[in-house]
Parts: structure tokens; sequence; C-alpha cells
């Protein structure tokens, strides 16, 4: 028997609400609470078992439009790689600042996907990143803690 | 009435307000023009720049780029044949053929006129409309709420996508589960935080909208290596041809405008119907209300099948704003987002926002006259320049709306917790979207979340912990029925086939 993605995909979701089921009961609640017509255990526990009928429902009825994906066609490198560089972005901004940080994904995600027009990448990525926070700072008032420019004496 | 017109006036004509609206319409309709990239991204993306204005002036800016995306969709869908929103789709039929033949800059044209024509017809009747729901709505008990809201999510579970009932129905669920994480907010319990103090406050509303939306649509395009921009290749961006519409074209809108703007209006109130609902069924209205000589035009470039979709499309975008500003609830994935932006301002739209807060209540229903007024003049003669936007490689667009998605994230908590988790939602979210599993009930339930859990309780409380309060009360005994009979629907369609 084939089963399709899609009940792949309504069973794990079956799964998650049992797991999230399984952390309900391990929310404690006040002893004066246990009993009472509502309390913080609750929403969450109905919340699960709807979730765990809906996926077995789906995965019982027919399939009215079951989805097809081709996924010779799909660009998992360049999508996984743009995940793993804002993942590092999301490492180095504290550390190296807002300015550099950004600059340096922009140019870098410029590249990978295939761009070579040098001065478009250039311009996309360090001016642009020092005008928006020029409007940031200028216009919105909203501070951006930047150890880099900081120790350029740039920004205070 | 009149004095609350002429407060939200007062607001809306000042300058930054003003100022807001047109930059709302440009960033609106730049960003509803990408394909792939909507309302709800374009909102998203704006969201943390809004929290730096007062709530009045964000809510003006957000609702200026939410019918500037519907527009710049239109855009792309009558020059590239590449809807920027499902809302638009409809507008293809027509508008496309029209340029085909050399009248791209007529079709614009029509579009725009259309456009203008069924939000500001619609605007007037949210005008009267919402102050009298309002009050009919004080009426309203907490079972009431809680029957409602749950006829909300099940509706757009409904009509987002087709077919597709029992997945968006798991989305509602995943979008509860993601709304319960933090602290209870009656007795203050934390719940799935896993002692991450990160979590504690719970998961932020815009973390959630930038991943399920503004991330997740840029890795898609990049996962399925669709370069929007290629469509412009096979026409000039410069030369659209003219504008100027003859006395026929102009006769036949007219005919088509009035009735789509009240099918439009009427449609978008509806919980989880909405644009592209009602741009299909005005669309199919027109086409039986037409003489068999332009019926036989519908497909091949039919001025009244490009005029009437745009007209609906537009006056749903009003009449979505009644159960927001009335009710609290939102009938739109879109509203969904400026209601959780609203709260974000702590501000509880309701009945009661016009008493407690009229000038946002009538500010944003004026700013949409002016929203209007301003996409009429932005649009017809800029659009030749505008249009351009279409030909921006993916190579430079997918890294900027990452950028402006971890930016506004970062801006917010200045953590990187919260990107990181922004990442890993946004990633399970494309492997959902891939699969047919629609973002929108997902962004409405995560919104509406701590509302129903809170008239779930206090409906339970009064009847002792008994489920009669859904039957108790002939409202809400109506509005769950509304509910069962959908859901009945809905499965039965699916053992049928």
């Amino acid at each position: 028997m084939r089963i399709s993605t899609d009940k792949i995909i309504s069973l794990l979701f079956f799964v998650l609400s049992a797991l999230y089921l399984y952390q309900t009961y391990q929310i404690r609640v006040f002893s004066f609470d246990e009993d009472a017509p509502f309390n913080a255990k609750t929403f969450p526990t109905f919340i699960a078992f709807f979730g765990m009928f809906l996926s077995i429902l789906y995965v019982v009825l027919p399939e009215r439009i079951p989805s097809k994906v081709d996924h010779k066609v799909l660009d998992y490198k360049s999508t996984l790689f743009l995940v793993v560089i804002a993942t590092i972005y999301g490492f180095i901004i504290l550390r190296a600042g807002f300015f550099l940080s950004t600059s340096l994904f922009l140019f870098f995600s410029y590249y990978f996907l295939g761009e070579r027009r040098w001065i478009w990448m250039f311009v996309l990525s360090f001016p642009f990143v020092a005008l928006f926070m020029f409007l940031l700072h200028g216009l919105l008032d909203i501070y951006l803690r930047d150890p880099f420019l900081k120790m350029l004496g740039i920004i205070g | 009435m009149i004095e609350g017109i002429l407060i939200g006036l007062q607001t809306a004509l000042s300058l930054k307000n003003i100022l807001m609206v047109v930059m709302g319409c440009f960033f609106g309709t730049i960003i509803g023009m990408l394909p792939g990239l909507g309302p709800m991204t374009a909102i998203a993306l704006m969201i943390p720049i809004t929290y730096g204005f007062e709530p009045a002036t964000g809510l003006i800016l957000m609702a200026g780029v939410y019918y500037g995306a519907v527009f710049g969709g239109s855009t792309s869908s009558i020059l590239i044949n590449a809807p920027g929103v499902p809302g638009t789709v409809a507008t293809a039929f027509d508008g496309y053929p029209m340029a085909q033949q050399g009248k791209a800059g007529k079709a614009l044209a029509i579009a725009a006129y259309s456009s203008f024509a069924g939000g500001t017809i619609s605007a007037i009747f949210l005008l009267f409309a919402a102050p009298s729901l309002s009050k009919v709505s004080l009426a309203f008990r907490s079972p009431d709420y809680f029957a409602l809201m749950v006829l909300g999510l099940t509706a757009v579970s409904a009509f987002s996508s087709k077919g597709q009932f029992l997945k968006a129905m798991m989305m509602v669920i995943l979008g509860l589960m993601l709304a319960t994480v933090g602290q209870d907010s009656l007795s203050d319990i934390t719940r799935f935080t896993f002692n991450n103090m990160n979590l504690t406050d719970g998961i932020s509303f815009v973390l959630v909208v930038m991943a399920t939306f503004a991330m997740s649509e840029a890795l898609t395009i990049i996962l399925k290596g669709k370069d929007p921009s290629r469509a412009t290749e096979k026409i000039s961006l410069s030369q659209l041809g003219s504008i100027k519409l003859d006395k026929d074209e102009r006769n036949k809108m007219l005919k088509s405008i009035p009735r789509s703007s009240v099918l439009g209006f009427l449609i978008g109130v509806l919980p989880g119907a909405g644009a592209t609902i009602a741009s299909f069924l005005a669309y199919g209205m027109e086409r039986n209300y037409v003489n068999e000589d332009e019926k036989k035009k519908f497909g091949k470039g039919s001025v009244h099948g490009l005029a009437a979709p745009e007209t609906a499309n537009n006056a749903a975008c009003s009449g979505s704003f009644v159960p927001l500003l009335t009710l609290g609830i939102p009938g739109s994935g879109t509203t969904a987002v400026m209601l959780g932006a609203l709260l974000g301002f702590g501000i509880q739209p309701g009945p009661r926002l016009y008493m407690t807060n009229p000038e946002i209540f009538w500010s944003v229903i004026m700013s949409m006259y002016i929203g209007m007024v301003i996409l009429l003049i932005l649009n017809l003669p800029l659009i030749p320049y505008i249009a351009r936007v279409l030909a921006t490689p993916k190579n430079f667009l997918i890294p900027l709306i990452l950028f402006f998605s971890v930016t506004g994230i970062y801006l917010m908590s200045f953590n990187n917790f919260d990107i990181f988790l922004m990442i890993g939602i946004a990633i399970v979210a494309t492997f959902l979207r891939l699969y047919n599993f629609p973002m929108a009930p997902l962004i409405l339930a995560f919104v509406l979340g701590g509302l129903i859990e809170e008239n779930l309780r206090r409906s339970l409380l009064i009847s002792d912990g008994s489920f009669s309060f859904l039957w108790d009360r002939p409202l809400t005994a109506v509005i769950f029925g509304g509910t069962i009979l959908l859901v009945s629907w809905q499965i039965y369609k699916s053992i049928k086939r």
C-alpha cells in the first residue's frame, strides 16, 4: 500500500498533537484550580485532542487533491545555503554589529544566488545598509547596537 | 456620526498621516506587484516600522499598504499574467489578453479606475455599516464571541484553499498551539516554554507572520527555482500604450462598477471570504449580466471582465474591515495581521472601539478615501515606472526580503533567539507550503488564540463547566449551527469524492 506525503505529514501532525497533549499534562496548575471548570490546561487539552482527531480524519478520508511535488526540480542547494547564511547572520549580528553583519549577509547572498554585477552588489549591501541605519536613527529614533561602528567612532 | 467623521478627517488629514497613506500605497503597490508577495507580506514587513508611530498612524499606514498591494497585484496580473495576490487572479483573465493586444495602458487604467470606484463606494458602505454593526455587537456575550471566532476560523479554512479544508484546519490547530506558548493570561502559569526564558512572554506575532509569509515566501521562490522577473522579458514595461479610455469603454465600466462594488463589499464582510472569492463571483456575475456579444469577449480582453473583478476585490478589502473594527474579529488573514498589530499597540478592536478610540476608528475609514485618491494619482501616471519593479531579479529580491524579515525581528527583540526561531518556523512553513498547507488560517488562529481561550474560559465559568453555553442563547446557537453546517458540508464533499 502506498501512502501519500500529505498523509505522512498528517501522521506527523498526529504525533505532534500527541506530544503537545503530553506536555499539556505536564503543566502544573494551582491546587485550587485543579477541579475548576477552566484552568491553564483546559484549552490546550481541547486543541491537542482536536488536532489528533483532524489528522486521523485526513488519513482515513479519501484525498481530494493530492499534492504533487517534483523533488528533482527543487533547488535544495540554494535554499539550504540561504538558510545557513541567515543562521550565521543571526549568530554574528550581536557580536559584529548590525552594519557589518547585514552588509556581509546581503553581499554573500547576492553572490551565492549567482549575481556577478559587482557594483550593484556593493551598492545594495554596504551603502544600502548605511542608508537604512541612517533612516532608523534619524527618522525613527531606533538605536541599533553596533560594536564595529562604535569601535570606529562613527556611532556613540 | 458627523462628529466622528470630523475627528477622523482631522486625524487622517494631518501631514504625517497623509504621508503615511502615500508611503503605504507606494510600498504596497511595489511589494504587491512582485509575484508571490501579497498584502500579508507587505503588511508584515511594515509592522516593525509602525511600532514607532501612534496607533492611528500605524493602522493608516497598514491600510494604505493593503490597498496598494491589492492594486500592485493587478498590475502584475495584467502585464505578465502572474497575479501578485490570489485576489487578482480573475483580473488576469481579461487584463492579460488586453495587454497582449497592445492595450496594456488601457487595461491598467481600467483597473485603476475600477479599484478607485470599488474602494470608494465600499468605504461609503463601511461608513454607515460599521457604527450600526458596532451598536448591534454590543449585545454580543462571551459565548457569542467564542462561537463567532470558531466560525471565522472554520470559514477561512473552508475558503482559503480549494479542497484543502482538513489541511487548513490542521494549520488552525498549529496556530492555536503556537498561541498557547508562554504565560497563561489569567494564572500566569508558563506553558510549553521548556524552561526557556525567551519563550515566557510567548512567541511574537510579528515573528510568526514574518516566518510564515515574508521569509517562507522568499525561500519558496528559491526552492522552486522561479525567477518572477523573467516573465517581464515578453513585454516592454516602458511602452504600455495609451491610458485614455473611449466613451464606450467608460460606459461599460460604469455599468459594471456599481453591482460589483455591492457584491465585493458584502463578500468582504463575511468571515473567511474576501477579495479572491469576491473577484471570481463578480467576474461570473458580470458574465451573466452582459449581452451575448459581450459574453463572447470574456477571456479575450473584455472591459466588463476586467472592471468587475477589479472593483470587487477592492470593495472586499473595505468590507473586510467591518468585522475587524466592529467585532474585533478579523475575517481574513490580512486583517488578522492588522489585528495582531493593533493588539501590539495595546488597542483591542471591537464594538467599543469607536467610543474609546474614535480617532482610530474614524481616521482609518477616512484614510480609505484619501488612500483611494492617492492610489489613482500615484498609479496612473507612474505605472510605467513602477512596473519596472517587476524586472527586479530574484538574486537581489530574495536577500532583501530576508534582510527585512531578520531586521524586523531583531529591531523588536534585540536577541538572536527570535531570529533562529523565525528561521525554524520559516523552514517548516516552506515545507508545508510545498504540500499546499495554507498559512492564512495559521495566522488567523495564532492571532485569535488568546481571545478564543479567554471567551471559552468565561463561557465555561458562566455555565459551570457545561458546554450548554453553545445552545443556551439563540444567537450563539445560530452561529454555532453555521459552523457545524460548514464543517459537515466540507467533510461531505471529501467523502462524496
